[in-house]
């Protein structure tokens, strides 16, 4: 018998959550939980490995389960193509480091903790195993409500505030999606939700213009409020501000990232004409997020705020990247989020143990802490370093941001200037934050928690995590074709219809 | 009369196609028969005894679900079995056993008697039953007032409370007032449909296959068109559609928990088994039914759904959520003229709704005092942290009310989308997604009373202590139930296998 290793991905979290959820005593319930995050990380990278070159733009690992609506075209599909396997590799090494950091953490009631972070970590790993886009937003939801939970009860600053914000503009957004979604699916034609069906049928029988722009308006607005595009991105730096680091991790790192992939792999292939159409609505709206939340990042004197601001910031770079309509920048694209996953991750992570040691987010009140904690100040410098996307820790993050500019040169060549301002931009916050927080005199208020509380560096519970983020991304930055010559193949293979306006033009040149 | 006819007649009752009404019908007096023969000390035995019965004809239904009646008419064309209504019957056994264990636990805290709770409940949904396969105005509107007259005596139960009796007298009032609605249109329609100067009449102008051809020869008729309205009217204060809901927040309030549930789950699961009979019948005035239809769909979701917004008292709060869950079944009905498809999607979307309900009133029960028509939102606070079943149960149930995925209510929702979609309904579908997002609020502030740490002002010396909430001990029978909803609701947002088979949706 084959073992469906995507099924089993998906169902491991899930059943530990069941068995914490039973009533496992805690010291199991910890142990198992190891293994609830390790599995997929496992199967992830494995997968990543045994993915055959041969593979154009084919999904591969295919497996299909009926769920009892066959007949309205929804069925469960798992399988992964160059697109998604990215995804799924980071989903896994992320959902990992947040899970052991989720586990070593003193968090109240830890385990029904653990067991909602296992069931995010289930529905994320579904979102990119699906091939069906039913299942592809059911996962995403069953990843989304944890999170509303898990900042309400573990949330810190404003969390009822955040918890409530988040669920109506996300709940607005998945909606959104949602009726764009069934709007492609009956308006294809096809009747089912299954990618291959839906794309078969397009291809072949097309999709009328007035639709295609109708349903990746939809869609624009909906991913696009799930992704925090300016200005439906307020939900954003509020909730992760309030959202406990596990959280935070994987939703910034990895859930924000549906919406992007929503039009990576559904919006820009199926409806090119529709995007063509809103390309430049989305490429003023991303500049929004690069340069206007790039000032207001700036502004932060809260540390957890301005991680937040600085991941919605960079969000538009993805989004610029998918303004381009264009293989290269959809390549962009994923890299940049694989990179972006990573290092923002990283940055959380690294955020709530500054906060352990100065039992602040106000950077006024930190300063020197790089002589008490030398390690802490070099992993964060490097997450740092990374999120800007300097080459060397952030060598992947580079290869994404150099795609998306040179596709964005190509599209316009005026909004590089903006684009690459912004990089400066968080240059500046980035490396004003790392001195405000390790560098200078010790503030007063921090000497006085020192007293109380002795500043030790970074303990093994956090170093192993973010050694094993820091590690993929400098992997994957020093030989980004492990990932990006499948997922060239995959576009290439699914892109078909961008050539032909190309060669339009060039024709009406000659002419 | 002429004996043949007769003959032909009694040759038609095929008592055996009603054989899961008579059987509810018995049990109903078996329990008051009970309640003379035991002895007072064995009168707990009596709820019990109603659920084991009702549990035993489930089975029995079960087993015969596929019978052969299906697709025709008996009684003289009084009842036209279908596949919906052996789904629709199942649904109101199901949902008078959920009844009979939440008025276990509500009324044990009452001093009131028992028995006639459970008897009422049985007749009730026996005619809700008969009511789903009706064929013929006299056999609906039997079966209505039945169920009606019922619900009177059910809402005035707690006859010691205020509020119980003041909702009795409304419901007494708004009710008689929606049958004599709907009386007056099937009268019109009779006439109509019986005048022999009109092509197609017929002498028999009640009976749903005539009434349909006759509509359908007479596409102008203003008498006929009053007369329709008129009965959609009567049957929109069933479903508490928007203009016509206005007894819903004090009814629910002041009636005893589990026939707020009743009320809830099985009069509007009725109206809608009504509703989609009538809109096959009413097929030759298609524009108007669905111009009336939408109307009140639009104004239900939306009045429903802002009206909630502001209840501290979550029995008003389910009420008025309800309201808004009609507005999106009516756009199922609506979808279902067209798509054929839809009707399985109302009614999977009323089996995950039952569920729900099902799952929140059960914690309600468990989460008020004495008095039934006291429930503050403020009682949920800390719910989760210290009876974390009752609070797992109503985040289910909330959840799958609010229509959030995994959860069957998602599923519910997303068939009666794609049914609407399918049928061109863009309008509606823009509305009903400004609905779920405004309801989002309210659920989840529910959701956050009884999930999320809360302050609480300091209590000083020589202060009174903050009362603390009541609670309820949850018993075996109430927490299997618990237990079935709650486990359900989310299996069936995973897996909808065969349910989605029965209801053609495979």
């Amino acid at each position: 018998m084959q073992i469906d290793f995507l099924l089993l991905s998906i169902l491991t979290p899930l059943a530990v959550a069941l068995a914490i959820g039973l009533g496992l005593p805690k010291r199991f319930a910890v142990k198992l939980a190891y293994l609830g995050f390790g599995v997929p990380a496992v199967i992830a990278v494995y997968l990543w490995w045994a993915f055959p070159a041969t593979a154009l733009g084919d999904y591969v690992f295919v497996s299909r389960y009926d769920t009892g609506l066959t007949g309205l075209g929804i069925s469960l599909v798992l399988g992964l193509n160059g697109i998604s396997m990215p995804m799924f590799l980071m989903t896994g090494i992320v959902g990992l480091a947040s899970g052991i950091y989720a586990i070593n953490s003193e968090a109240e009631r830890l385990k029904i903790y653990l067991m909602l972070l296992l069931i995010m970590q289930a529905g994320l790993l579904g979102v990119f195993a699906s091939t069906d886009v039913f299942f592809f937003y059911f996962f995403h939801e069953l990843a989304l409500i944890p999170t509303f939970i898990m900042v309400g009860i573990w949330g810190g600053r404003d969390r009822n505030y955040a918890a409530m914000k988040m669920t109506i503009y996300l709940t607005l957004g998945a909606m959104l999606s949602l009726i764009g979604l069934i709007a492609l699916y009956h308006r294809s034609g096809a009747d089912s939700f299954d990618m291959l069906v839906l794309r078969e049928t397009i291809m072949t029988q097309g999709l009328v213009e007035g639709d295609q722009k109708v349903i990746f308006g939809l869609l624009l607005f909906g991913f696009g409020t799930l992704v925090s595009l300016w200005p439906f991105h307020t939900w954003a730096p509020l909730g992760y501000g309030a959202a406990p680091s596990s959280v935070a991790m994987l939703h910034a790192g990895v859930l924000k990232k549906f919406g992007l992939y929503g039009f990576v792999q559904i919006a820009l292939p199926l409806l090119p004409l529709g995007a063509a159409a809103w390309a430049p609505w989305l490429a003023w709206l991303a500049l929004g997020n690069i340069v206007i939340v790039g000032f207001i990042t700036m502004a932060q004197s809260d540390l957890k705020q301005m991680v937040g601001y600085a991941s919605v910031m960079h969000v538009g770079y993805g989004l610029l990247g998918v303004a381009c309509v264009s293989i290269l920048g959809a390549g962009g694209v994923v890299l940049f989020m694989v990179a972006h996953g990573l290092s923002v991750a990283l940055l959380f992570l690294l955020t709530t143990s500054i906060h352990h040691r100065t039992g602040t987010f106000d950077m006024d009140e930190m300063g020197g802490l790089a002589k008490k904690a030398p390690v802490l100040a070099a992993f964060f410098l490097t997450a740092v370093l990374a999120s800007i996307g300097l080459p060397g820790p952030g060598l992947l993050n580079f290869w994404g941001e150099l795609a998306i500019f040179m596709a964005v040169y190509d599209y316009a060549m005026w909004m590089v200037v903006p684009a690459v301002f912004g990089v400066v931009i968080s240059a500046i916050y980035g490396l004003r934050a790392m001195g405000r927080v390790f560098y200078g005199e010790e503030s007063e208020t921090f000497i006085k928690h020192q007293t109380e509380n002795p500043v030790i560096d970074l303990k093994w519970s956090e170093r192993v995590p973010s050694l094993l983020l820091l590690i993929t991304l400098i992997a994957l930055g020093l030989w980004p074709k492990a990932i990006s010559t499948p997922l060239n193949a995959a576009l290439e293979a699914i892109y078909p219809a961008e050539e032909a306006p190309a060669t339009e033009i060039v024709q009406k040149q000659r002419l | 009369m002429p004996i043949e006819l007769l003959q032909k007649a009694a040759a038609d009752n095929r008592w055996v196609a009603i054989g899961p009404e008579l059987m509810v019908g018995c049990l109903a007096l078996i329990l008051l028969v009970l309640e003379i023969v035991l002895p007072k000390s064995r009168h707990e035995w009596i709820p019990s005894a109603a659920i084991v019965g009702l549990l035993g004809i489930i089975t029995a239904f079960l087993v015969n679900y596929h019978t052969t009646f299906v697709g025709q008419t008996t009684f003289n064309g009084l009842l036209r079995h279908s596949g919906t209504g052996q789904f629709l019957r199942l649904f109101f056994l199901l949902a008078a056993t959920g009844v009979c264990v939440l008025g276990m636990v509500a009324l044990k805290r009452q001093k009131m008697p028992k028995v006639e709770f459970f008897a009422i409940t049985l007749v009730v949904s026996g005619a809700m039953m008969l009511l789903a396969q009706a064929n013929h105005f006299v056999m609906l509107f039997v079966a209505l007032e039945t169920v009606t007259v019922g619900f009177y005596i059910l809402v005035s139960y707690t006859r010691s409370n205020p509020l119980s009796l003041e909702a009795g007298l409304k419901y007494l009032i708004m009710g008689a007032l929606s049958s004599g609605i709907l009386l007056f249109g099937i009268a019109l329609l009779y006439g109509a449909g019986g005048s022999a100067a009109l092509a197609a009449s017929s002498a028999d102008s009640m009976n749903f296959d005539s009434l349909r051809v006759f509509l359908y020869a007479n596409p102008d008729n203003v008498v006929a068109a009053v007369g329709i309205v008129l009965v959609l009217s009567g049957v929109a204060f069933k479903i508490g559609a928007v203009p016509f809901q206005i007894w819903i927040p004090d009814v629910y309030q002041g009636a005893p928990t589990p026939v707020t549930a009743f009320l809830a789950i099985s009069s509007k699961a009725a109206g809608f088994a009504i509703l989609l009979t009538l809109v096959t019948v009413f097929d030759g005035y298609q524009s108007l039914v669905v111009g009336v239809l939408t109307i009140m769909a639009i104004a239900t979701i939306l009045f429903g759904n802002l009206a909630a917004l502001t209840q501290h008292n979550v029995k008003r709060l389910i009420g008025l959520s309800g309201v808004a869950h009609a507005g999106y079944l009516l756009i199922g009905v609506i979808a279902a003229i067209h798509v054929p498809f839809a009707v399985g999607a109302i009614c999977f979307y009323l089996f995950a709704y039952m569920l729900a309900s099902f799952a929140v009133f059960g914690v309600m029960t468990h989460v008020s005092g004495e008095d039934d028509a006291d429930q503050n939102l403020d009682y949920y606070t800390d719910l989760a942290k210290t009876h974390p079943f009752l609070g797992v149960v109503l985040g289910v149930g909330l959840g799958s009310l609010a229509g959030i995925p995994p959860l069957a209510g998602f599923m519910g929702k997303l068939l009666v989308f794609l049914a609407a979609f399918q049928a061109g309904l863009y309008a509606l579908l823009g509305v009903a997604i400004v609905g779920v997002v405004i309801s989002i609020y309210y659920y989840f502030g529910w959701i956050k009373a009884a999930f999320f740490p809360q302050w609480r002002p300091p209590v000083f010396e020589g202060d009174d202590p903050i009362p603390e909430p009541p609670r309820q001990v949850v018993s075996a029978s109430a927490s299997i139930l618990l237990a079935t909803v709650a486990l359900a609701s989310v299996i069936l947002g995973f897996y909808q296998g065969p349910l989605g088979a029965w209801l053609g949706l495979n």
